[in-house]
């Protein structure tokens, strides 16, 4: 490889041509499909997510309907949303196994606030927000300040804050009757508009609107730029004037705002706040990352991914049940997705060696 | 010698020692970098360079000594605050980030923003200015072979990533460029081609920097070579009149420079 | 090696504690080792426990596992209660299986093992078994719901279920749901193997709101017409009726559910739930501790209910809308009663 480019080196320096043009010609068609997908991050877990639209759409009855759509995208919004938090981390080729439990701990403190000690609903949720931001600007803290790794800090908050939450709540459900009496601003997110037999909530717009943002900000602004290099190489960033540790806290806390956003989604999507619900949700986010085609070792991966792995393992979920195949062969399914975006990002992660 | 060594350096260091435990890194040392020269920085390994770039990038404080550029004593906490005072270092590992493009590792930590509300309230960066900038940079240095600057690093060669880095630092040193051994990891083809970027980006008068191993390398662009030896900078010898032998042997401490150019006393 | 320490005092704390005079009765050690200690049947549980070993003058030690599942925490309670020389332990085993051997070691060593709300993998592993009929609390959701449709030769069913790993109290509710129901069940140690054409589906939920709403929703794409759905639990039932309103379907649908914890009372109150079957944990719990301290006395086994191999400790439907022959209370009632 290292071989063949510096050739094309030389030779693009004695033609004065464009070297990207120039080096094409000479690719074999999988290596052309290896350069695209390098290049675009999204290209790979698109074509799957399209596939499997074809498929079910045969194999189904009832899949292929605006109003199933709009369902998969309501089942996936929690997730999704929880995606956003996993990916900014993940790019900077950390982990959060905590996403989950801070968001839960965060619905926990809107619903207890608001609901059972009757404070006004905005400042309940102004209070979960900032649980949210602290339990990830702790994560951050620990990742940088005691050079812990992100797996063993984030594995070892998950438990905190799932105990927190558990002595917080009393491991009570506070309940949608409740919920609808003193505070019905928190389940905002649930209520459903209809468009042409199609249904979404608002939860499904914020989550759109969210993915829209952080879209922007990873492309668009300085910081999003620090996230990519340093989950790319920290030591280069760190060389190359970002100060490192800085973005990194402020990762994690930006995380854990989004984690708290997202309890404020759930608890419209669940009408109730559970303390026992998403206990598995952390796995579920870091496999619409996965799925999504950002690579786990950081620096490489597009936000938009993550919205085409959440909405992939939707459309698996629903189109084998409608399908009429049994529970176990959803989770089969999903995992092998996980291995071969996996293995994929493998492959396509070798262009660069 | 080609170098007015009348003239103030503009950057030098006096007295500079640094200390790891009972280990003396630095002893001493003195350093002068006189404007428009490329000075070569040679020395067996162990000898303390590393230390001494890392103290003139800001990488390392020194315990003793003092360090001044344009004649004015300087202190950097760390090699951003270098870099604003315009020293900027490439170093061996070029401090790229493989998976971003050309502009954006170019701009990496000091991006531009867009003017008015986006800029302001979105910190919205402005792209275009950027290529823009980037572009002009590098067919300054003629490296405008590489036609997309948006194509990632790591799709580049060896030699394509250090020009990326010196262009880099080219285009915001101001003062001095700092190249910590440019040619180790490449070809001879490549090698010849990063010399002359060096020679280019002396002809538009930054004085360079440039610590090497590689001795036919130093002897073909330096104009003068720091020889350093135990933690101190033994002598300044000019390439025109020794041998690469004379030099690796003074590095080695085989042989002695002449009177005139040893600085160690 | 923390363990090991903590492991080596208390086996000879045990020791000091047999070696001396006439071991007085608050010495004796009673063990309470549950699934977790975070899911409110389970803190009821211990509840029950604190307060009966308080009253009897026995000292009362809880362990829990970090999750459902979680055999390893358990098997290092056991251990750690032989080597405390306990009396007896209280035990809702993770995995009914795969416990075995370390309970036979309990039992080897003189302790009376006493499995709470789940049986042992095979029952007769511990000395006795307490326990919710869960297949009896199965069967009056299903017998409430045949007599309470308009027309059960049509229903449409769903079962919202816990997990595809086929749990007893999974398969044992959802069986009498359906037996109860008059549905022909053939496998009853199997879900999912029924052909009545009125089973619409099963979906798996975790037992949690969450899993509850995904699995209606999937259930009422997959046919519209549901009109009876049984759940494992209240808070999937909870799940469920969030769905069923976003698809505007509560009013069509009867849900029936198990457990009886106070979320899940007010839920019938409000017309969410149609019945529930209430369970005792506190009870099972209770009772247990007085077993092992008669059973420390003077040598005295519990005894297995007539016609089970466990002692069961009642199940109670609760419903407002209660039906000829079959008894029940009513959720005003149920809510002096309910846990969690």
């Amino acid at each position: 490889m290292s071989d063949a480019n510096s050739d094309d080196y030389e030779k693009a320096i004695h033609s004065g041509g464009d070297v990207a043009s120039f080096e094409e010609r000479h690719r074999a068609p999988l290596e052309r499909l290896h350069n695209f997908l390098h290049s675009y991050p999204t290209a790979a877990p698109l074509m799957v997510l399209a596939a499997s639209l074809v498929v079910f759409g045969a194999i189904a009855d009832n899949f292929f309907t605006p109003f199933n759509f709009s369902l998969i995208i309501q089942q996936v919004t929690v997730i999704g949303v929880l995606g956003i938090a996993q990916t900014l981390i993940i790019l900077t080729a950390g982990i959060d196994l905590s996403v989950a439990a801070i968001m839960v701990l965060s619905s926990v403190v809107m619903g207890r606030l608001g609901v059972t000690m009757g404070l006004p609903t905005g400042l309940a949720i102004l209070a979960g927000f900032a649980v949210g931001t602290a339990c990830g600007a702790l994560n951050g803290f620990l990742v940088t300040r005691f050079k812990l790794p992100p797996f063993i800090v984030t594995l070892g908050t998950w438990s905190v804050f799932f105990a927190l939450n558990l002595w917080y709540s009393d491991a009570q459900t506070v309940r949608s009757q409740d919920i609808d009496a003193t505070a019905p601003l928190l389940k905002f997110f649930g209520e459903r508009v209809g468009i042409m037999g199609a249904q979404f909530t608002y939860g499904s717009f914020l989550m759109l609107g969210l993915f829209g943002v952080f879209w922007y900000v990873l492309n668009w602004t300085a910081w999003g730029r620090a996230v990519y290099a340093i989950g790319d190489d920290k030591e280069a960033a760190e060389l190359a004037g970002i100060r490192t540790d800085r973005i990194l806290l402020s990762v994690y806390a930006v995380g854990g705002f989004v984690c708290a956003v997202a309890a404020w989604i759930a608890i419209g999507r669940l009408g109730s706040i559970s303390p026992q619900s998403f206990y598995e949700g952390n796995l579920d986010a870091i496999t619409a990352v996965v799925i999504g085609g950002t690579s786990l070792f950081g620096g490489r991966g597009a936000i938009f991914g993550t919205l085409i792995g959440a909405i992939t393992v939707g459309v698996f979920r629903s189109g084998l049940k409608l399908a009429g195949v049994e529970v176990l062969w959803q989770e089969f399914t999903v995992g092998v997705l996980i291995i071969v975006a996996v293995a994929m990002d493998q492959w396509i992660r070798k262009v660069s060696s | 010698m080609s170098v007015d060594t009348s003239v103030e350096p503009i950057l030098s260091g006096r007295g500079l020692t640094k200390r790891y435990g009972r280990v003396t890194a630095m002893d001493a040392c003195d350093f002068d970098l006189y404007p428009g020269e490329i000075l070569a920085v040679i020395g067996d390994n162990g000898a303390g360079k590393s230390t001494l770039i890392k103290a003139l990038s800001g990488a390392v404080r020194p315990d003793e000594g003092e360090i001044r550029l344009d004649g004015k004593p300087m202190s950097y906490a760390n090699p951003l605050e270098a870099r604003e005072h315009g020293i900027e270092t490439v170093y061996q590992t070029l401090a790229l980030s493989p998976a971003l493009s050309i502009v954006d590792n170019m701009f990496l930590g000091r991006e531009i923003r867009a003017e008015g509300f986006a800029g302001k309230y979105l910190r919205k960066l402005d792209k275009a200015a950027m290529r823009r900038f980037a572009r002009e940079k590098l067919s300054e240095l003629g490296l405008m072979t590489i036609q997309n600057i948006d194509q990632a690093v790591e799709t580049l060669s060896g030699g394509q990533r250090q020009g990326v880095a010196v262009a880099r630092a080219c285009a915001f040193g101001s003062k001095v460029v700092i190249l910590d051994e440019p040619t180790a990891a490449l070809g001879v083809k490549e090698s010849r081609r990063v010399l002359d970027l060096i020679l280019d980006v002396k002809k538009r008068g930054l004085p360079i920097v440039l610590i090497s191993h590689n001795m036919p390398h130093v002897f073909e662009v330096a104009d003068r070579i720091h020889v350093h030896r135990l933690g101190k900078r033994k002598a300044v010898v000019d390439p025109k009149k020794h041998t690469m032998s004379d030099a690796v042997a003074m590095m080695t401490g085989a042989m002695e420079a002449p009177p005139e150019e040893r600085t160690d006393n | 090696m923390k363990r090991l320490t903590t492991l080596l005092a208390s086996t000879a704390v045990a020791a000091a504690a047999l070696s001396g005079t006439a071991a007085a009765q608050n010495d004796m050690i009673i063990g309470l080792i549950t699934k977790t200690d975070t899911n409110p049947f389970f803190v009821k549980m211990k509840e029950g426990a604190a307060e009966k070993a308080e009253e009897m003058g026995v000292e009362l030690r809880t362990f829990a596992g970090k999750y459902d599942g979680d055999n390893e925490a358990q098997v290092e309670a056991i251990e750690s209660l032989i080597a405390a020389g306990a009396a007896g332990i209280l035990i809702t085993p993770s995995d009914p299986a795969g416990l075995a051997d370390t309970v036979k070691a309990a039992r080897d060593a003189g302790l009376l093992v006493i499995a709470l709300d789940t049986p042992f993998d095979p029952i007769d592993a511990a000395d006795a078994t307490f326990a919710t009929d869960n297949f009896k609390a199965g069967e009056l959701i299903g017998q409430w719901a045949a007599a309470t449709l308009e027309d059960p030769e049509n229903a449409k069913i769903a079962t919202l279920d816990l997990s595809e790993a086929q749990v007893t109290v999974d398969v044992l509710r959802n069986q009498g749901f359906l037996q109860g129901f008059g549905i022909d069940v053939k496998d009853v140690n199997r879900m999912y193997d029924e052909d009545d054409p009125r089973i619409v589906g099963g979906d798996v939920t975790q037992g949690s709101p969450d899993g509850g709403r995904t699995a209606m929703e999937n259930l009422l794409q997959l046919d519209s017409g549901i009109n009876l759905i049984h759940t494992i639990n209240e808070p999937a039932a909870a799940g469920a009726y969030e769905a069923l309103k976003a698809f505007g379907l509560e009013e069509q649908v009867t849900i029936v559910s198990v457990d009886g914890g106070c979320p899940g009372v007010q839920d019938v109150k409000g017309g969410v739930i149609g019945a529930t079957s209430m369970q005792f944990p506190l009870k099972m719990a209770s009772m247990g501790v007085e077993a092992i301290v008669e059973y420390a006395k003077n040598g005295t086994r519990p005894e297995t209910t007539e016609g089970l191999d466990f002692f069961n400790t009642g199940v109670t439907l609760v419903t407002d809308s209660p039906v000829e022959g079959i008894e029940s209370i009513t959720s005003d009632e149920a809510l002096e009663q309910c846990w969690g």
